[in-house]
């Protein structure tokens, strides 16, 4: 509200006026209009300080300038209400006040008077009781009432959604900071590939720097000495040889890496393992004596398997089994022996390689016999 | 010599016609193929080929089994009988070929040996006179020429 009265319908502030009420004079002050209001200060004494509210006007009329009069604004006004707030004169016999513009400025500060008169802008705006006894603008006490309490509110909503915010973001900051790190570091590793090759196209190290920072920098200088590991891996190993014995042993012995990977995961809930992560904590098992191994098929294919566990000897009881029925696929197999179609046909191309089976390729797809070749002359 | 073919055990079997990838299995595996060719051939007299005839013929193609040689392993077996001396290759672009049950040096060991037991060396003979001649009742020396009049 002290907002309001001090910018909204300000004419020129150094009017000088008197009031006369009751032959009683008001010298020497400043008269304000604001929307809702009529202020009066006393130019001297800061501290007194007058308003009418502009509804207790019913009507203003002009009054020209004279020889040795000034130009004045008869104010009429309504009887005062009974909630009115203390004010220079508890009772008056009239019901108008003149204001005598010594300094001028009587023509501009009617027609805006009459403007809010007719706007009644006061009706629109809710304002707060209390308003005669205004000492000016109190700094320091936050008014919870009144638009400017609803404005002060919504300030202070706002920031703390921004001091929210920033504290949110205060992580994203440091994230930025490491992305920025990880760039160098990728920067670096391509100068050091572009080194060692010579020759290396704008275009590749361009690829090759997306694909870093794409996948977590994984470093390749790095790759080929896991060997002597990290801590973190051989922790991770360790860890992983007690998650996996039981479900190893529930499945004959034998995962493939994709298996274990989302058990692993799965089981972990948050801080899940990269694959890379995986694949490098399964390479250092057998290195640390651990009950697993991780184990790399021809095809490709890794699997993880208990140390107990002999595929060789598995693969005498395909045979059986494939004699049994004659010839089988991987699939038949799988079913048969209750195992995954991926294990099962590695199974069967190790019986392969081994000699104790023969393949049959045709349209109807991939059959395993034994191999009569070696056993029929 | 209406001997129906018999055909080996191999044929029978579906991997058969599936060229092997473990390579002691495969080396039993193309054996059996070049002595099966050799053995057709040598009934149905046919000393000559082509490729395509090849892929065909009930040699390579079993009907009843649903079982075809590819052509890629048909080349691998032709090979492997070239390599043996048994087959030799009738134009450059490999499509026909020339089949030899027997090696042209076997023949020369057997018409000598017949030669010198029947004391007839140095002098000449055609080869109507050594097939059907009074002298030749050796069956053994005339099934082995029939045979390779046949070859001729």
């Amino acid at each position: 509200m002290d907002r309001f009265t001090w910018t909204s319908g300000l004419l020129e502030i150094k009017d000088t006026l008197v009031i006369q009420q009751r032959g009683i004079k008001f010298d020497a002050g400043t008269l304000l209009l604001s929307t809702h209001r009529l202020i009066w200060r006393d130019q001297k004494n800061h501290e007194c300080c007058m308003a009418i509210l502009l509804s207790q006007i019913v009507f203003i009329e002009e009054q020209a300038a004279g020889i040795g009069k000034s130009a004045k604004i008869v104010v009429h006004l309504h009887p005062a209400p009974p909630n009115k707030e203390p004010g220079p004169f508890q009772s008056s016999k009239n019901s108008y006040i003149k204001l005598s513009f010594k300094e001028h400025g009587q023509i501009e500060f009617y027609r805006r008077l009459s403007e809010e008169m007719t706007q009644r802008r006061w009706e629109n705006m809710p304002v707060s009781q209390s308003l005669q006894t205004n000492r000016g603008p109190q700094p320091g006490r936050i008014r919870a009432v009144g638009i400017v309490g609803i404005e002060r509110k919504l300030e202070e909503k706002r920031k703390e959604t921004d001091k929210n915010i920033s504290e949110a973001f205060e992580d994203l900051s440091k994230l930025m900071i490491k992305a920025k790190e990880m760039v160098e570091l990728s920067k670096s590793i391509a100068n050091k590939i572009k080194d060692k090759q010579g020759d290396i196209t704008e275009d590749e190290t361009i690829r090759f720097k997306s694909y870093l920072l794409s996948m977590g920098i994984a470093n390749p200088v790095t790759r080929e000495t896991y060997g002597s590991g990290t801590q973190y891996h051989m922790q991770l190993a360790k860890q992983l040889a007690g998650i996996l014995q039981a479900p190893l042993e529930e499945r004959g012995g034998i995962m493939s890496l994709t298996e274990v990977y989302c058990l692993v995961n799965r089981a972990r809930g948050m801080e899940l393992l990269s694959p890379e992560d995986l694949v490098n904590a399964c390479k250092m098992l057998e290195a640390l004596k651990l009950p697993l191994r991780l184990r790399v098929f021809d095809s490709g294919v890794m699997v993880i398997e208990l140390q107990s566990h002999k595929e060789e000897e598995m693969v005498a009881s395909a045979l059986e089994t494939v004699s049994e029925k004659g010839s089988l696929t991987s699939e038949e197999f799988a079913k048969l022996v209750g195992m995954s179609v991926l294990l099962a046909k590695e199974r069967l191309l190790l019986a392969e390689k081994m000699g104790h089976l023969c393949r049959d390729d045709s349209v109807e797809g991939l059959r395993f016999y034994p191999n009569l070749f070696m056993t029929q002359s | 010599m209406a001997m129906s073919f018999e055909w080996p055990w191999q044929y029978r079997f579906p991997p058969f016609f599936t060229l092997q990838p473990n390579v002691d299995t495969r080396q039993k595996q193309l054996a059996a193929w070049c002595s099966l060719v050799l053995s057709f051939c040598r009934l149905h007299k046919q000393s000559s080929m082509t490729v395509m005839e090849a892929q065909e013929s009930p040699l390579f193609n079993n009907v009843k089994l649903q079982r075809k040689l590819p052509v890629e392993s048909i080349q691998i077996v032709l090979e492997e009988l070239r390599k043996k001396g048994n087959l030799e290759w009738l134009d450059k672009s490999k499509s026909s070929f020339l089949i030899m049950w027997r090696r042209p040096e076997e023949w020369g060991k057997l018409i000598y040996q017949w030669v010198s037991r029947s004391g007839q060396n140095n002098s000449v003979f055609t080869l109507y006179e050594l097939t059907n001649g009074e002298d030749t009742e050796d069956e053994g020396i005339e099934s082995i020429l029939q045979d390779f009049q046949g070859h001729l």
